[in-house]
């Protein structure tokens, strides 16, 4: 099935859906590295004008990736709900863009269009949105998923505090921890990447926090994102594990590089249902995602990075999580070469997921060797508030020293909040107010004097004999 | 402090810092970073943006190397930008450099045919790290050497860790020790990260066949005790015929300690 369109006077010609896809993306160079990127912005404009063309219901009837040979598509044809997709079901992809930036587009009206929605029909979509589109369009959308905090209220920010360290050392986890704390931050998480993947040391670090959460009645949730077969062994064995996490990706063959398929993963969240530790809810998984890892893995089947990337949404909506996020611009300039990419790819990524119906959260982050830096950084954390991205990441002075990248930091955070009026989960922010972090006028101004914010840090700060 | 509450640019929890190497207690002006840590911060990537810009000085690299046989090559990337979009060609040695060291390739006799290795200084992404450390590093792993029969060696420029697959293809060798530049870190823009491989077949060989020793620099991982755990490696991988994850690090006590 070919495509085409005409641009001056010149006849462009698309051999496939996922070629005209690919032509149509904004310019990355992970597509170039691919080769399957727009040779001018001519031709990548003449791609958009035949997508806008193209009836939404087109996507239901053409595999990108072969329905046989891959369970992600599998996942996405036979979970379709063709009754929430009936409002749309005559449109082109062009009207369908329209229709999500009309009055009518409402958050009722979008949460209850998600299940009919594929990763596919959203991916080409979002070709055709400038950056205050995909902004627009995300802001309507209202995604609530609740543990011990409930993420993504409107109006309000959450935070995943990030303490990684090098050797995973629990004194100086415990340190980050504590900093980030009195900084109104880990209401979306406390989660630590780990430096060794092992079950003894995932549970250590996990009861550690279970310990500072129960001694001080903190309305949170933790996470070590080991491997989710680790995190299964940990359960087996009786670790306080709250969340269980896993990197995914669009392709069968992409997930496979991460030593994951759906079966594992629905084995990891029955067993994480069955402990029953959520207070409020029982969304109980944790994904990271990112534009080029299937690209990386060589399994993107010839499609562009971020068709591939919505396809990862398809398998995380599977098991209802708590949270989700695009660690952005971790994967390096080869992916998404600068500031502009970086910032493009993030509002895509939150976007889309949105519409998926996820609560989609973003690292926003860079490398050494793109070409980006911290005012990158702020310019997308900003627009991501604006959105009403549910949650960001929080790493003491936006240096992951574990993972040598810069992500957003604690001061960050209060930045992001307290301009746009955002405020942290209720639950959270209630025991902010109690322990004396959060000030009368909700700014984070912790008293230590006779508060439980002084109880804190004086009863649970490593002890000297601690240090590595 | 007044009212019980502070806005000053000190934590009282200052004393934590000494537990972790993170930016903790950095204090806060309002919800902002005091100018001092704004400008720490920045400063410290400065100089990881610079390690990854600096051009490579390959000629001074092989003037520290003496009278050390040498051979400049490039990669496939042309310059830096396209070296940072295009991984494909930072592994591909540069069609004429294929043909010189093809040139310098040992001749075949038998079965135990080729050069028993070679060594290659690449600049990866931190030119700086080879500038500051390489040859030292160099020298340090041929002391352990002894007796082994070794290609002349190579530079490279603009090089992935996979060119060295290509180098060692080219001049017939039988395995590759690739000695290159790490991405820098805010904390760190000098580390050298030292990639071995047996036998590669480019455009084959997977990241799992190779053994890796990284954050070599003296405020890391110091230089004779990375040289120790290289030679170790190459003389294991010489012995059992392979490298990646049937080749481990741990040593027996007593080499450690000896």
């Amino acid at each position: 099935m070919g495509f085409s369109a005409t641009l001056g006077q010149t006849l462009y010609r698309f051999d496939d859906l996922g070629s005209l896809l690919a032509r149509a993306s904004p310019a990355r160079s992970g597509d170039r590295l691919a080769g399957v990127a727009a040779g001018s912005d001519a031709e990548r404009v003449a791609a958009r004008l035949a997508l806008a063309d193209l009836p939404l219901r087109t996507f239901l009837t053409t595999d990108l990736v072969p329905y046989e040979a891959d369970e992600v598509t599998r996942l996405i044809m036979d979970s379709h709900d063709g009754a929430a997709f009936a409002p749309v079901a005559h449109m082109t992809v062009g009207q369908f863009r329209d229709w999500l930036l009309s009055d009518a587009a409402d958050g009722a009206a979008l949460a209850a269009l998600a299940p009919g929605l594929t990763p596919e029909m959203v991916a080409a979509t979002s070709k055709l949105m400038r950056n205050q589109d995909l902004i627009a369009v995300a802001r309507k959308c209202q995604v609530v998923t609740r543990f011990r905090t409930s993420i993504g209220l409107p109006g309000r920010l959450s935070v995943r505090l990030q303490p990684n360290h090098p050797t995973d050392d629990p004194a100086a986890i415990a340190a980050s921890i504590l900093d980030g704390l009195m900084y109104g931050c880990g209401d979306a998480v406390i989660g630590i990447n780990p430096a060794t993947d092992s079950v003894g040391r995932t549970t250590e670090l996990l009861s550690m926090i279970d310990d500072l959460r129960r001694r001080w009645d903190v309305p949170l949730q933790s996470c070590v994102l080991a491997h989710v077969t680790t995190l299964i062994q940990v359960m087996e064995r009786g670790g306080p594990a709250d969340l269980v996490f896993q990197s995914i990706a669009g392709s069968e063959a992409a997930n496979r590089s991460f030593g994951v398929n759906l079966a594992i993963l629905k084995e990891a969240h029955e067993a994480a249902l069955a402990l029953k530790r959520g207070t409020i809810g029982d969304n109980v998984m944790y994904f990271e995602t990112g534009q080029g890892s299937a690209l990386s893995a060589e399994a993107h089947h010839g499609l562009d990075q971020q068709t591939m990337e919505v396809r990862a949404y398809a398998v995380a909506r599977a098991f209802r999580p708590l949270l989700v996020n695009t660690v952005v611009g971790f994967i390096g300039p080869e992916y998404l070469y600068d500031g502009k990419q970086i910032i493009r790819a993030g509002l895509e990524d939150h976007c889309t997921a949105k519409l998926l119906g996820l609560p989609m959260g973003v690292d926003v982050c860079y490398t050494n060797h793109a070409e980006a830096d911290q005012d990158d950084m702020d310019n997308l954390l900003t627009l991501l508030g604006v959105a009403g991205c549910s949650f960001v990441m929080g790493v003491p002075g936006a240096d992951d020293i574990m993972l040598s990248y810069q992500s957003t930091s604690f001061h960050d955070a209060l930045y992001v909040r307290s301009t746009l009026g955002l405020k942290p989960a209720p639950e959270f922010e209630a025991w902010l107010a109690k322990m004396g972090v959060m000030d009368s006028r909700g700014r984070m101004r912790p008293a230590l004097e006779g508060t439980g914010a002084g109880r804190l840090l004086a009863g649970s700060a490593p002890q000297a004999g601690e240090a590595a | 402090m007044s009212n019980g509450t502070f806005d000053s640019a000190f934590d009282p929890w200052a004393n934590l810092r000494r537990f972790t190497p993170a930016r903790i207690a950095l204090g806060r002006t309002g919800d902002g970073l005091p100018t001092d840590r704004l400008l720490e911060f920045q400063a410290a990537h400065a100089l990881a943006r610079d390690a990854v810009h600096q051009a490579f000085d390959a000629e001074g690299v092989a003037d520290q190397l003496c009278s050390l046989a040498h051979v400049i090559v490039r990669s496939q990337a042309r310059d830096r930008a396209t070296y940072l979009q295009r991984p494909d060609l930072g592994r591909k040695l540069d069609a004429a450099d294929k043909e010189a060291l093809t040139a310098m390739s040992c001749p075949s006799k038998g079965s135990h045919d080729g050069y028993d290795a070679v060594i290659v200084l690449a600049d990866g992404l931190s030119a700086r790290a080879l500038h500051d450390h390489g040859a030292a590093l160099l020298r340090a792993v041929m002391e352990r050497l002894a007796g082994w029969n070794l290609a002349p060696v190579v530079i490279a420029r603009q090089a992935r860790v996979a060119l060295g697959d290509d180098v060692a293809a080219a001049l017939n060798a039988r395995m590759v020790l690739m000695l290159i530049g790490e991405r820098p870190g805010l904390t760190a823009a000098d580390s050298i990260g030292a990639y071995l491989t047996f036998q590669p077949k480019p455009g084959v060989t997977r990241d799992a066949e190779r053994n890796c020793v990284s954050n070599i620099r003296p405020d890391g991982l110091p230089l004779p005790v990375a040289a120790d755990t290289i030679g170790f490696l190459m003389s294991e991988a010489r012995r059992l015929k392979l490298t990646g994850i049937g080749l481990k690090e741990d040593r027996p006590p007593e080499l450690t300690n000896g």
